[in-house]
């Protein structure tokens, strides 16, 4: 992850007014939280970046990397930032999160797409078991939370659905 | 080859005692928790921390599919089960040996063999071990158990055969007692372990409960590091362990010794280990084995000047045991308090936030806990909040020690177990060393032998607190 991506996540992050974002990516971790004081980094302490100003400076970049980092906790919505009927599935597993049935298939679900309760919207496989984690809403999906292949623990949030129908 | 990457699957004060000595090594730590576990220490400790269930144990730290999953997706070369949870679980060792995860313990093969009280029982007797008098395996017919009763003599111990720590045990005084005492063990142990078998051994009134640590490498070499004397405990929970026990003189630590490491190599055991025995004042008895890592094994460590913990992680990335066993010297002597998240009268569990924490230093001190300020401690798990454990050249400079250690040590917030042992440490019996698996029974009738106003000087009262 170079500083053209952490920036275009900062970016995303405060379009979407999420409170607060998580990635995980072998041994880089990144969590970005809006509207926070900067928290002065400690080793083996969680990084948090300030997105407001957008930080411009190379250095943020360049230690966001190269710092141990210890991770706390899983990020959760806040109610603040997120409209009230924004439903978040999150994973019941810990496992490996992938987008669709299989490397050549289409993912189960593309953001837009409107699902029921039971609809497919990802399988997250845990000791070569691929355990198909269905929507408890009906809704339209919103956003995607997690890349395909991508690790998740128990109750990381993989999508947000606006409960509703077309 | 050394391990690059440890997983921990366990909580509290023993995943960061697991989690420092991976640091001390190089090697990089991934641990998991519970939601109830965000705020944990062994989180924050970690290089990686992964959420695996909600705040049960049987849903997180007990979820074997859940910690393999863990295990995978984080790459690691092996897990450490700490103890309790999954320590002694040998379907659990045996899913890490199939996903090419090195299990930090014995074989599956032992652990089921050791786990299975009854048996255990019966192979110990075979490779020499002294047995308490009892039956041979499990006991199917009540006409079974009133021959071994006349065999034996009254009175005895119905065990279970899948229960161990005191669990599933009920006592017999009178061949009247017997058969209800039979059923009621039989069905508590299917109730509590899926396995209602149980066995029988001789009871003996006031035992002391010694066990020794042992240590064996994948090569066959095995040594033993002494005794532990663990006779103070409630509902049979230790509280209060030291080493070496009084009452074994060198020559009976090289004989229980020199026993215990022959019958761990004949089963084949490796890794780190503690035999069980009690002992009646002239011969010791096999109680049972534990494969696992201890909670009080530092008490060994302070005096045998070993890292116990570090020595698990080089056997099992298979590295020798490099020292002999005349190279284990038991220098001075070391006591281990278990303190306790409970009321120490009424044994009531007190979690709550901790609002201020102040640990004592000085020479031959060493506290393990994951309590910081600030931390909640959740409900869900079990009291243990800190091993409060010193070392001094003679017994009664280590009882001094821990007494004004405990004295200074204040935590605010929660009520603890510090009065209690405070109380234990001035009691004539334990400063005698008249010590006995009854100690507490006899404690609580007793404690006005020790005056309260002249056994709690006024700096005790920064340390118990409300919550």
């Amino acid at each position: 992850m170079d500083l053209k991506e952490i920036k275009q996540l900062i970016r995303l992050v405060d379009e979407k007014k999420f409170a607060e974002f998580e990635l995980e990516q072998g041994d880089f971790r990144l969590r970005i939280k809006r509207n926070e004081a900067p928290i002065i980094q400690r080793a083996g302490e969680p990084l948090t970046v300030e997105p407001e100003p957008l930080p411009t400076s190379d250095n943020d970049a360049e230690h966001s990397s190269s710092t141990a980092v210890a991770s706390a906790a899983a990020p959760t919505v806040d109610e603040d930032v997120v409209e009230t009927d924004l439903h978040v599935v999150t994973s019941p597993i810990v496992g490996t999160f992938y987008r669709a049935p299989s490397p050549t298939a289409d993912p189960f679900v593309q953001e837009g797409d409107w699902v029921e309760p039971g609809t497919i919207l990802c399988i997250v496989e845990a000791m070569k078991i691929m355990n198909e984690i269905p929507s408890d809403v009906a809704g339209q999906v919103v956003e995607i939370h997690v890349e395909n292949a991508q690790p998740v623990e128990y109750g990381q949030p993989l999508f947000s659905i606006r409960v509703g129908r077309p | 080859m050394m391990f690059k990457r440890v997983l921990i699957a366990n909580r509290g004060e023993i995943a960061c005692r697991i989690i420092w000595a991976c640091q001390e090594l190089g090697i990089e730590t991934v641990t998991v928790f519970s939601e109830a576990d965000r705020d944990a220490l062994h989180v924050q400790l970690a290089d990686q921390a992964i959420c695996i269930g909600p705040p049960p144990a049987s849903q997180s730290y007990l979820n074997v599919p859940a910690v393999i999953s863990a295990a995978e997706i984080s790459d690691v070369d092996a897990i450490h089960p700490g103890y309790g949870f999954l320590a002694e679980n040998a379907h659990f060792a045996e899913i890490c040996e199939a996903c090419n995860i090195k299990f930090i313990g014995p074989s599956p093969e032992v652990i089921r063999l050791m786990g299975d009280k009854a048996r255990a029982r019966a192979v110990m007797k075979a490779a020499g071990v002294p047995v308490l008098p009892g039956s041979d395996g499990i006991v199917e017919t009540d006409e079974e158990a009133r021959a071994v009763v006349r065999r034996i003599g009254l009175p005895v111990m119905i065990k279970a055969t899948a229960g161990g720590g005191g669990r599933g045990m009920r006592i017999v005084h009178t061949e009247a007692e017997l058969p209800g005492a039979l059923e009621a063990a039989r069905s508590e142990a299917q109730a509590a372990f899926g396995e209602g078998g149980v066995y029988i051994e001789k009871y003996i009134e006031e035992p002391r409960h010694i066990e020794v640590q042992i240590l064996a490498d994948e090569r066959g070499h095995v040594v033993h590091l002494g005794e532990r004397e663990c006779s103070i405990q409630r509902r049979h929970q230790k509280l209060l362990e030291e080493s070496p026990s009084v009452v074994v003189t060198p020559e009976m630590r090289d004989e229980l010794g020199a026993i215990a490491v022959r019958a761990a190599r004949q089963i084949g055991y490796t890794n780190a280990g503690t035999m069980e025995f009690l002992f009646d004042g002239e011969q010791f008895y096999f109680m049972e084995m534990n494969t696992r890592i201890q909670v009080e094994h530092p008490v060994t460590e302070m005096v045998v000047n070993a890292d116990l913990v570090r020595a698990q992680i080089l056997i099992a990335a298979g590295e020798p045991i490099e020292f002999d066993q005349p190279d284990v010297v038991l220098a001075g002597h070391a006591i281990e308090c278990r303190i306790n998240a409970e009321d120490p009268e009424t044994f009531a569990p007190s979690p709550g936030t901790i609002t201020a924490l102040t640990i004592p230093g000085g020479p031959g001190v060493r506290v393990d806990t994951a309590l910081y300020p600030g931390y909640t401690i959740p409900p869900y798990y079990d009291s243990l909040v800190a091993k409060v454990i010193v070392h001094a050249r003679r017994r009664d400079i280590a009882i001094a020690r821990m007494r004004r250690v405990l004295e200074g040590f204040a935590i605010q917030g929660i009520k603890t177990t510090i009065p209690l042992h405070l109380g234990i440490l001035q009691h004539p019996d334990f400063v005698a060393g008249r010590l006995s698996t009854h100690f507490m029974e006899h404690y609580a009738h007793r404690r006005s032998d020790v005056e309260p106003a002249a056994s709690q000087p006024s700096s005790v009262r920064s340390v118990s607190s409300e919550a």
